[in-house]
């Protein structure tokens, strides 16, 4: 492992070394180190790129590192992932892109994963995302989600974008059951020329099913956001979208929320709000001390954590 | 230690010339309360905001431990030693209490002395240190913790707007305490905008500021009782008025 790989590690999935539990690093399209534990186990798939994660039903504090890192210029890489989890498991599973280009040719990573979630099981999913490299090649991360809560599952999904990424399409599907809570949390930030489009799909099919989106994001100089969430009530369900961006320079944000009653019960809320950095909070905290610059930053650090 | 000469402050409402400070010269003494009271719109927070460098002001001087510091920058101010707590402070989505109390103290790592001050504005330190300083705290809580990022820093000239807008009746017995307490410090001058007769009774010296002119000065047995006569208006005898006329609002 090179510098640069534990430094991309560190960087998306907080990673000194190598995890605990169970792992699967992968780098430029080949698994570099793998471990399996007792109760998750890790197979490579057969009929196409990617692995499979098993986690046996009743799992508990177990956690699931699977980072992914790209720094072969050029490389265009596919991968499938599914886990499966138990019911009654509560594990944490950290995935994550790190890209690193410094050359003319574009890198391109695009994940899909597939979450199939047991009854009353609990799942927390950290996924973040990241380039660097001062080439000209693009760096682009097109992430997949599909999730299937079955009866009682909680599943709470932090999606986060750094910095560094060109393009990038993200999608997510899901399907909630009974009495199941998702929580879709996604942070992001475009700078430079970059274009990010989040599309979400959640759809409540069971009784007391629930849903919330969460979305911030930051917008600077001259990159794109649009931003569209929609939730589907199909049963007696509450769910709640909230978007909120902050524009600076000459960004472009566009925040296209959807709620979707299908069902006398179905209870949905969204809100948006897309703005400069309120004056009156750069003053505040210049009033503690802290440069305009510092203020900006200290701002933004927070909205994006 | 601080000294305005001549401070006058000017808005416009629709193209129009409104006169907010018409030339306001005061002098501060170091270790003493002040307390600035007057009816609303009369100038009181623009004046505060004049000395943090919130506002420009239109024209005077602006004096603090001898170095004129008329065209500092608000930063500049703070680092002097100048603090200023907001009468209606701003929410910050994502900031918690933790943070921007540690950002009020200079230090990026927790501090002891900031889990001080919310107890000494009447905040359980575990309830609060990790909420977000955001829409979902009260306006009364967050006024609170605006006066704790004060209360952390060693200032040599605190300026509270009106701290006790929108705090509870026992919160605010406990911010009087604190007030007293900072006084007895003698650590830096205090300056209290407010309404309040408990509040005024702290201070050594009360201005009177009205129609953007500081109508009255004085220790504060003198002024008090001429306050007291009413809730927005005094009559001034000494310019030879009668009691319920020529009222200085």
């Amino acid at each position: 492992m090179t510098v640069l790989d534990e430094h991309l590690l560190e960087t998306v999935a907080e990673l000194h070394g190598v995890p605990e539990g169970a792992y699967n690093i992968r780098k430029d399209g080949q698994s570099v180190g793998r471990k399996s534990t007792a109760n998750i186990e890790i197979v490579t798939k057969q009929d196409k790129p990617g692995i499979d994660i098993i986690i046996k039903p009743g799992t508990k504090n177990e956690s699931v590192h699977i980072p992914v890192i790209l720094t072969e210029e050029g490389f265009k890489d596919m991968v499938y992932n599914d886990f499966y989890i138990g019911e009654d498991a509560d594990v944490l599973i950290v995935a994550g892109c790190g890209i690193s280009n410094c050359g003319p040719q574009d890198s391109q990573h695009d994940g899909i994963h597939t979450f199939h979630i047991g009854k009353n099981a609990h799942v927390r999913y950290v996924e973040k995302h990241y380039g660097e490299g001062d080439g000209t090649g693009q760096k682009i991360l097109n992430p997949l989600t599909n999730i299937n809560l079955e009866e009682g599952a909680r599943a709470e999904m932090e999606m986060v974008q750094i910095r560094g990424v060109n393009s990038t399409i993200r999608t997510t599907n899901a399907t909630i059951g009974p009495k199941a809570h998702l929580v879709l949390e996604e942070r992001m930030m475009t700078h430079g020329n970059q274009l990010a489009e989040t599309r979400m799909d959640a759809e409540i099919v069971g009784a007391d099913g629930s849903v919330q989106v969460i979305s911030r994001s930051v917008a600077r100089d001259q990159s794109k956001q649009i931003f569209y969430p929609r939730v589907i009530g199909k049963n007696r369900c509450k769910a709640h979208v909230q978007c909120d961006a902050i524009i600076m320079d000459h960004a472009q944000v566009r925040s296209i929320p959807e709620i979707d009653a299908q069902h006398s019960d179905a209870e949905l809320v969204h809100e948006a709000a897309i703005g400069k950095i309120a004056g009156e909070q750069i003053i505040k905290l210049m009033t503690l001390g802290l440069t305009e610059l510092e203020a900006e930053e200290a701002i933004l650090q927070g909205f994006l954590k | 230690m601080l000294v305005l000469k001549d401070i006058k402050f000017d808005a416009y409402n629709e193209g129009k010339k409104v006169e907010i400070i018409k030339g306001i010269s005061l002098t501060l003494e170091p270790g003493k309360l002040y307390v600035i009271t007057g009816p609303n719109g009369g100038g009181k927070s623009t004046l505060a905001k004049i000395i943090m460098g919130i506002e420009k002001s239109t024209s005077g001087e602006i004096w603090f431990e001898d170095q004129n510091i008329t065209d500092a920058s608000i930063t500049e101010r703070a680092k002097l030693g100048i603090g200023y707590a907001f009468q209606q402070p701003p929410r910050f989505k994502g900031i918690k209490v933790r943070q921007l109390l540690n950002l009020s103290a200079g230090h990026k790592v927790d501090c002891r002395n900031c889990k001080n001050s919310l107890v000494e504005v009447g905040l359980c330190t575990q309830d609060y240190i990790n909420r977000d300083v955001d829409t979902s705290l009260s306006g009364g809580e967050l006024k609170r913790i605006e006066i704790a990022t004060l209360l952390n820093r060693t200032l040599k000239l605190a300026l509270f707007d009106e701290p006790e807008a929108g705090i509870d009746l026992w919160s605010f017995t406990k911010l009087t305490e604190t007030f007293s307490k900072m006084h007895e410090k003698k650590e830096g001058t205090i300056v209290i905008i407010s309404h309040q007769e408990r509040i005024l009774e702290l201070a050594d010296e009360i201005i009177m500021v009205s129609e953007g002119l500081v109508q009255r000065q004085g220790p504060k047995d003198e002024i008090l009782p001429t306050i007291l006569m009413g809730p927005n208006c005094y009559c001034d005898f000494t310019k030879g008025g009668k009691p319920g006329y020529d009222c200085v609002r």
